[in-house]
């Protein structure tokens, strides 16, 4: 499913500009410690993550996820926005649970 | 074609700076997707590395017709036991740091998964320095 999708289907609210490739969405990693996403998420998964510091837009955009999506209400910290922006990496915020947002993802793939 | 760059000690809330750069650099020349991907992460570790154990240094990063050498140096304290800092899960990060999301101890190991070389000089007191290499 495209990025776009998922945002209607979730209900996802967008806080970065919204004009980048609308890609597929291939797959889904949950998790907070950089490293681990760095390794282990794949390219075009979703990732759903409750760290909210600016180090998750070069993450984002290094490990070549599709969008980030911040769960439980996670608003990002200042400039994180703007540092997604430059990046072209979609940061959405939910108020869903990672376990909600990522069976609703896998009922949607 | 070399890349240099200079990477802050004390910036870490920004780091990835020069990681970013390259990954355009390599895009603009139309390298495949999934190197570009392989290099990114294992530089991204390294420059992290540099960051917030080597208290910062430099980055030379130099496309080949076959492949990319990316050396990070920095004059931190060095890596006492290599052996150690290559098992996954062992980190000697501060609390601080690991509030930011690093510090789960898998920087090098993915270094290693996601390079065809990887070769770390390291001297106590003086300093570390490592070399990626990733065959195009
Ligand atoms: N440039 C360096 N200078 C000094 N020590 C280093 C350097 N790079 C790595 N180390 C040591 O090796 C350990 C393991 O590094 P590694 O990158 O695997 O994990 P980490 O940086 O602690 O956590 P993570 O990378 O998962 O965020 C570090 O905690 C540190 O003690
Ligand atoms: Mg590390």
């Amino acid at each position: 499913m495209k990025v776009s999708d998922l945002q209607k289907d979730l209900g996802l609210e967008v806080l970065t500009s919204k004009d980048y490739e609308d890609r597929e969405i291939t797959g889904c990693y949950i998790g907070d410690l950089l490293s681990w996403v760095m390794g282990r998420a794949k390219a075009g998964d979703a990732w759903i993550t409750i760290m909210s510091n600016v180090n998750i837009a070069a993450v984002a955009s290094l490990a070549d996820v599709a969008c980030v999506i911040l769960a439980e209400g996670v608003k990002p910290d200042a400039g994180v926005a703007e540092k997604a922006d430059s990046q072209g990496i979609i940061i959405f915020s939910s108020g869903k649970t990672s376990y909600e947002l990522a069976s609703l993802i896998s009922k949607a793939l | 074609m070399i890349k240099h760059y200079e990477i802050s000690g004390t910036d870490f809330a920004n780091g990835g700076e020069a990681s970013s750069d390259f990954k355009t650099v390599l895009k603009k020349l139309g390298v495949p997707m999934d190197v570009i991907r392989k290099v990114s992460i294992a530089m991204y570790e390294a420059e992290i590395n540099t960051i917030i154990h080597g208290h910062g240094g430099t980055c030379d990063a130099e496309i080949m017709p076959d492949r990319v050498v990316i050396t990070f140096k920095d004059s931190g304290p060095g890596i006492k036991d290599i052996d150690l800092a290559m098992q996954e899960g062992y980190s000697t990060a501060t609390d601080q740091i690991r509030e930011l999301g690093f510090g789960a101890g898998m920087g090098l190991p993915n270094i290693k998964k996601y390079t065809d070389d990887m070769q770390i000089e390291t001297s106590e007191g003086k300093g570390t320095t490592v070399i990626l290499t990733i065959k195009l």
